[in-house]
């Protein structure tokens, strides 16, 4: 090859090259319930900066996002929406459980909170805290990239 | 030339929706652009909260209520505190009630950011969020200096406070205050007479005097549309007569009205905790020191027999209120809040019962909706400030 035409060429395969896009900017759905949205809240804004990590585009429609961050405890009237706006979400899609009461029912062992929201849809990372600190929550999400890194991309 | 065909169309704003500021859901009616009618639909975060707490001792429900209306948790726990020492008949020394006042007005400024802070970004105003969130992250720091939590620090307990003040607290929140009523001026010359603000805000969901009163508004909703009830002047508490503060109030009662109010209010609450903060010294009391309601020290713990036994009855059986029933209101960030609590003599609460400021401000917003636009629906939930933690409880 002659000299002039060299320039910077790195090599990988498809898959890496689709693995790495799809955990540098997950998208999470604007989904907040009760005080965990809050301090979701936070980890976006000035202190935070979730940008860091490729996850800032907080999107208002389920269709638009990747991640849905359950934050805050979830009602048996909330159940069945959560359902819902999960299956509008496309294929490939993650889910955070932030919080004790998203992830156990946390502190409200009663009739009407839904004791864990694996009972409604997959989780991929349970968060702990009550409510999580934004460092937590950040975490978890640099959990869920290393977790998007090791599955298959395609298939 | 034929007739335009024209329907009612309905459309479901919510549960899940990036502006309903959690989990309300609005049933409206639309014919075009315009609101003919609206539904709200509340209840898609009942906790059971009340029922919860029914089975938990005195003591252990405050971690409860301050998840009631979670932007406002000292405000609940200051609440539901003096409910209980009502019935228990105890006296605060001077020097708590300077602290929770301190801490109420903190409070109350930490709410108010969350607000302008959301409320700002659902008109557009993104730097406004991000400027709100960086004040409030210093409270966040006071917060987590006292008790080691960011958002729930339950440190307000029945009795007095949980410990005593920590080290380097005054300095703190002297430089808090000192920085923050120029931080204010920077949020107002981003928006005050910005004409874009002005035109989204002006003039657009009034609640008129009238109808605040019949829906039994309080709050900045109330004062905004020129209803001057405040809690801290109509029934003083925690010695509120004794300090020197102002209640804004607003003349029509639109949605720019409720944003003038809430600006003033910060700017009252600043006041109010520079005065709390000049009485409060840094160390001295912290509670009753009665130790059949509150935990002996630890030093004595170790020492005493007394001690010891008070500290084991404490936190194995807790502390029995007698029977009556009685109710507390406080002013927090969104009016009048207050529990009812029923006791029957026993460690165990029968019954408390919260009267949510958000529920009559949710009960009230078709009223500010209907006639309006479809686009200035979100203006008029943001200035309500409605917290789903409060209404559905």
């Amino acid at each position: 090859m002659p000299d002039h035409l060299e320039i910077p060429i790195l090599t990988t395969t498809v898959e890496k090259m689709v693995q790495w896009a799809r955990r540098s900017s997950i998208w999470p759905v604007t989904f907040g319930l009760a005080c965990c949205a809050i301090e979701m809240m936070s980890m976006s804004a000035s202190r935070y900066d979730i940008a860091r990590f490729g996850a800032e585009v907080f999107r208002g429609s389920p269709r638009q996002s990747d991640l849905m961050i359950v934050a805050g405890r979830l009602s048996r009237k909330m159940a069945p929406v959560l359902r819902r706006i999960y299956d509008q979400m496309p294929e490939p899609k993650y889910v955070i459980s932030m919080g004790a009461c998203a992830s156990v029912g946390g502190v409200f062992d009663n009739y009407a909170i839904v004791q864990g929201v694996d009972q409604v849809v997959p989780v991929d990372v349970f968060v702990p805290g009550c409510p999580p600190r934004p460092e937590s929550l950040i975490y978890g999400i640099v959990q869920l990239q290393k977790k998007i890194d090791q599955q298959r991309a395609f298939g | 030339m034929p007739e335009l065909r024209s329907e009612i169309m309905t459309v479901n704003m919510g549960p899940q929706h990036p502006s309903t500021h959690g989990v309300l859901r609005l049933v409206l009616q639309l014919a075009g652009e315009s609101v003919v009618g609206a539904d709200t639909t509340i209840g898609y975060l009942h906790t059971g909260i009340e029922k919860t707490a029914e089975q938990k001792k005195w003591q252990q429900v405050i971690p409860l209520v301050e998840r009631m209306d979670y932007l406002a948790a000292q405000s609940n726990s200051l609440a539901f505190c003096l409910s209980v020492e009502r019935l228990l008949g105890v006296e605060m020394p001077e020097r708590v009630q300077n602290i929770r006042v301190l801490l109420a007005e903190l409070q109350r400024l930490n709410s108010h950011l969350v607000w302008l802070a959301t409320h700002g970004l659902e008109i557009g105003a993104v730097s406004v969020m991000m400027y709100c969130f960086r004040e409030r992250e210093q409270l966040l720091n006071i917060n987590e200096m006292i008790a080691g939590f960011r958002m729930f620090p339950s440190y307000i307990r029945i009795g007095g406070l949980r410990e005593d003040l920590p080290p380097g607290f005054h300095e703190a929140v002297s430089s808090f205050l000192d920085a923050f009523p120029s931080k204010l001026d920077e949020y107002e010359a981003l928006l005050t007479r910005n004409q874009i603000w002005l035109k989204r805000t002006r003039n657009v969901g009034i609640i008129g005097k009238e109808d605040a009163v019949a829906y039994g508004l309080v709050g900045p909703i109330a004062r905004a549309a020129g209803v001057p009830y405040d809690v801290r002047k109509a029934f003083p508490y925690l010695g509120y007569e004794t300090y020197d503060f102002m209640v804004p109030t607003g003349t029509i009662g639109d949605v720019y009205d409720r944003y003038l109010v809430r600006i003033e209010e910060m700017r009252q609450s600043t006041r109010l905790a520079r005065q709390a903060l000049a009485r409060i010294t840094p160390r001295g009391v912290y509670d009753i020191q009665d130790y059949r309601i509150v935990p002996p020290p630890k030093d004595k713990v170790y020492s005493e027999m007394e001690a010891l036994i008070q500290h084991f009855l404490i936190y194995s059986q807790g502390f029995t209120v007698p029977a009556g029933e009685s109710y507390v209101p406080v002013e927090g960030p969104r009016g009048e809040h207050g529990f009812s609590i029923v006791s029957d003599g026993t460690n165990r609460p029968y019954r408390i019962k919260l009267r949510p400021p958000s529920f009559y401000a949710c009960q009230a917003l078709p009223r500010a909706i209907v006639g309006g636009l479809i686009a200035d629906v979100i203006a008029v939930i943001g200035s309500t400030d409605v917290v789903m933690g409060d209404v559905d409880r």
